[in-house]
């Protein structure tokens, strides 16, 4: 702070609420756009501390209340700012398990992003990337040493599915003394964080070492399992575990039901992106599993899942048009991916819906009819229904068509499973609250309960298993007094307001 | 080859005897260590107990897989992975031995993984080996059944008629092939069959016909209560067409391309009855009658030109390992 001239006051630091919002340095979309590296490269240390600075330490934060595990984002800020990242990352550790994956797939515009106080008049702190930042410095400089973990408690919990819901419940566990295996059906450890989210999105090297810290904590993880066939629900009970936690995902994916989508080039957006992420087709020769686009792909859907399917794509050397039977404003993936994809060259073919799928004599893609949609009246989602504009069906020729539409469960392990109560879709039937389903001694989370959702839901959902699964083992009600309380009261509220 | 280290084995070649006294000298390598492999994906290798080899091109290998073996039913598959770069590829269970831990598989090798695969042997591991997958066969007692497989097909066959007999049906086995080189199992399927007919192609052994002759006889002398129909896309194809008029139940194990096998990513869709199907957790069997075959061998060939360079690049691979 220097003096100036006229030797008048200091010249007053900038207030922390004019300092904008530090941008994230990210690979040029035109190079970027060739390549499998990561999108946004992370903040240094500098644009950490001044990006910390602006977060004004609310003494009753709100960004909290959007956090779905409740980490102390304050605190931890507070410790970037102070220019002690290891202190932020033991902090954060104290509620989430996998920040270096949070920091960088979380909605957090959504959650304790869109709650930021700062948000009202200016833009909100960039609490994921800050967190993201203390992950990678953990990375960078060495673990800061595992958390304690409470004396063996001799129960054996067997958790089904390694994806964001299964390692948390796992590392919870582990953490809280009890043995935990975690039976994969994949070759690979991660679910979803494998499988689905593609690299430069999510480095798989961060996956893996999450993994292994999960292991560290003591977690078996067994891969090539696949529960409801190499081994049942019902056997693992009978066979030591005390409890189970089931946590097996999504599952199958759903197609349009219109004609010509079994013809060849035609997948999944769980196929494409299975095949590039997980097998790393995208490498292919140098790995064995092939993968296809052609010259112009459609990608049909307009979700984050579509929207990693369409830069999959695109890096793969594909003019990608992303069909959409709604309008920009409704396209359900995050603005972040949405101004990513559009960045790096993906043609937005809005208001446009599929009717059929045209091969050629050998049963390969050629052609994909569209029809015009326009918006009409709001539908039950409160989004406005697109109607279809009669007469403007067109065609586009294209080499490979992306179906990414949603999933549906996957009945594998529920159909194998004995007194296990499933919803009209399929999902696992489990308490909103202690994820109890009705079956004794199993609890379920994440996708296979709710649907598609996030990761972090999915993690919080593994969270509130452990603190379920603990209590079960202890004998205690899974709910304590004040919990339930807490419940009946915002269920009165909730009465009060319908 | 990518991260796997490939180095010449100074073992000795394996020696076998098949059961038609073709004997096949194959140079063993062992499966050099994978890049990327964590503490888990270490410890989950899969032991190669032991492999036969049938001809050029079919081999049959054991492999030591005790939670498969435990709970396997005739009509599952398996899926399998060599190494870090290696493409998970679907194989029907041929055997199966729960108190030694053992899976059975017979592959034909047609492209780079089966190669590859085929150069492994005793004291090989496999990086993984997953299942059993897919709804295991109906086994009740209906009278009378043809099980005809054709190639390799009288592999997954066997099992699957073994069950049948033991559940009290009278089983007529139709083992067909191209030549008599190619022939499978036709030992084992007598000891399991009331009635036992052998076609090749070229009339090198038994009758010279295609398995669809005395599929069409059998139907019209009448009394057959099932057919099972298990070899290469078009063999089930026309042996279904065969079975149609008479409306006798035919049914068929599909073997489209798969990467999951656990219903995630839809790459085994088929078309049976108008409906699309996930072969891995619908099937693999279904009724032949229903099936639309034509799109099933066209989804099949969907990589051909991808295979063809994989597999190309693999042998230049070896032969260049092999001069070094």
């Amino acid at each position: 702070m220097t003096n100036n001239i006229r030797g008048e006051k200091p010249a007053r630091k900038p207030r922390r609420l004019e300092i904008p919002r530090t941008a994230i340095p990210e690979q040029p979309a035109k190079v970027r756009a060739t390549n499998f590296e990561e999108v946004t490269l992370g903040y240094d240390q500098d644009m950490a501390m001044l990006e910390a600075s602006r977060c004004i330490q609310c003494k009753k934060p709100k960004c909290i209340l959007g956090c779905p595990v409740g980490i102390d984002i304050a605190a931890f800020i507070k410790l970037i700012g102070e220019g002690d990242p290891a202190g932020a990352i033991a902090k954060l550790k104290e509620t989430t398990s996998f920040p270096a994956v949070c920091g960088r797939v979380c909605p957090q515009e959504e959650q304790c992003e869109q709650l930021c106080i700062l948000g009202v008049k200016h833009e909100p702190v960039a609490i994921g990337r800050l967190e993201r930042y203390a992950a990678d410095w953990e990375f960078a400089h060495g673990s800061s040493g595992k958390p304690a973990i409470a004396p063996k408690k001799g129960k054996r919990v067997g958790v089904v599915g390694s994806g964001p819901a299964g390692l948390t419940c796992a590392g919870e566990l582990a953490k809280m003394g009890y043995d935990v295996t975690i039976y994969e059906a994949l070759h690979k450890p991660g679910g979803v964080l494998v499988y689905g989210i593609p690299e430069f999105r999510l480095p798989k090297a961060i996956v893996q070492r999450e993994c292994d810290y999960v292991e560290s904590l003591g977690v078996e993880i067994k891969l090539d399992y696949v529960i409801g066939r190499t081994l049942t629900v019902d056997q693992m009970l009978e066979n030591g575990h005390d409890a189970i936690f089931l946590a097996n995902g999504a599952g199958l994916p759903t197609f349009m039901n219109i004609p010509g989508e079994n013809l060849n080039g035609v997948y999944s957006a769980n196929e494409f992106l299975t095949r590039s992420n997980l097998m790393k087709a995208y490498r292919f020769p140098e790995y064995d599993t092939p993968i296809t686009v052609g010259n112009k792909v459609a990608v049909i859907g307009a979700g984050n899942v579509a929207m990693d399917s369409a830069r999959t794509a695109l890096r793969l050397g594909a003019e990608v048009h992303l069909i959409y039977r709604r309008s920009h404003d409704e396209m359900p993936a995050r603005n972040e991916e949405i101004h990513h994809a559009e960045q790096e060259g993906i043609i937005l073919d809005l208001l446009a819906n599929p009717t059929q799928i045209i091969g050629d004599e050998r049963g390969w893609v050629h052609e994909i009819e569209v029809i015009d949609m326009e918006l009409g009246e709001p539908d039950d989602s409160g989004r406005r229904r697109p109607v279809p504009k009669a007469g403007s069906e067109r065609r586009i020729q294209v080499d490979a068509v992306i179906v990414s539409v949603g999933t549906k469960a996957n009945p594998l392990l529920t159909k194998s499973t004995r007194g296990l109560d499933l919803n009209k879709r399929g999902n696992i039937v489990a308490d909103e609250h202690t994820l109890e389903t009705s079956k004794e001694g199993v609890f379920a989370g994440g996708d296979i309960v709710t649907g598609s959702a996030t990761v972090i839901l999915a993690m919080g959902a593994g969270k509130t298993a452990a603190r379920s699964i603990d209590r079960y083992l202890q004998g205690q009600p899974l709910l304590t007094a004040e919990e339930q309380d807490t419940i009946t009261g915002s269920s009165r509220l909730a009465g009060v307001a319908s | 080859m990518g991260g796997v280290v490939m180095v010449l084995s100074a073992q000795p070649t394996l020696c076998v005897r098949p059961a038609d006294g073709y004997t096949v000298r194959v140079p063993r390598y062992p499966l050099g260590h994978c890049r990327g492999a964590t503490q888990a994906q270490e410890e989950n290798m899969y032991k190669i107990l032991d492999r036969v080899d049938y001809s050029d091109d079919v081999y049959v290998q054991v492999i030591e897989a005790p939670a498969i073996a435990v709970a396997c039913q005739p009509g599952q598959f398996i899926i399998l992975r060599i190494d870090e770069e290696g493409e998970r590829i679907p194989l029907t269970i041929a055997d199966f031995d729960r108190e030694a831990g053992t899976i059975t598989i017979v592959v034909q090798a047609v492209g780079k993984t089966t190669r590859q695969l085929q150069r492994l042997g005793r004291g090989d591991s496999l990086a993984n080996f997953i299942g059993p997958l897919g709804i295991p066969s109906e086994i009740e007692k209906v009278g009378t059944v043809i099980c005809a497989g054709g190639g390799i097909g009288v592999a997954p066959i066997y099992p699957i008629a073994r069950a049948l007999k033991d559940a009290g049906n009278k089983i007529i086995s139709i083992v067909a092939a191209r030549n008599q080189n190619l022939l499978l199992w036709e030992d084992r399927m007598a000891e399991i069959s009331d009635e036992l007919i052998v076609t090749t192609d070229d009339g090198s052994r038994g009758r010279h016909c295609l398995v669809t002759e005395p599929l069409k006889e059998l139907c019209e002398a009448g009394g057959i209560d099932l057919v099972y129909a298990i070899g290469p896309g078009v063999m089930m194809k026309f042996c279904a067409k065969t079975t149609q008029p008479y409306g006798v139940k035919t049914l068929v194990s599909l073997n489209s391309i798969m990467v999951d096998g656990t219903g995630m990513c839809g790459a085994c869709r088929c078309s049976v009855g108008g409906q699309t199907k996930f072969v891995c957790v619908d099937g693999p069997e279904f009724d032949g009658h229903q099936v639309d075959f034509d799109q099933l061998l066209a989804r099949q060939r969907q990589y051909l030109p991808q295979e063809k360079e994989s597999l190309d690049a693999y042998l230049v691979n070896v032969a260049v390992t092999k001069v070094a």
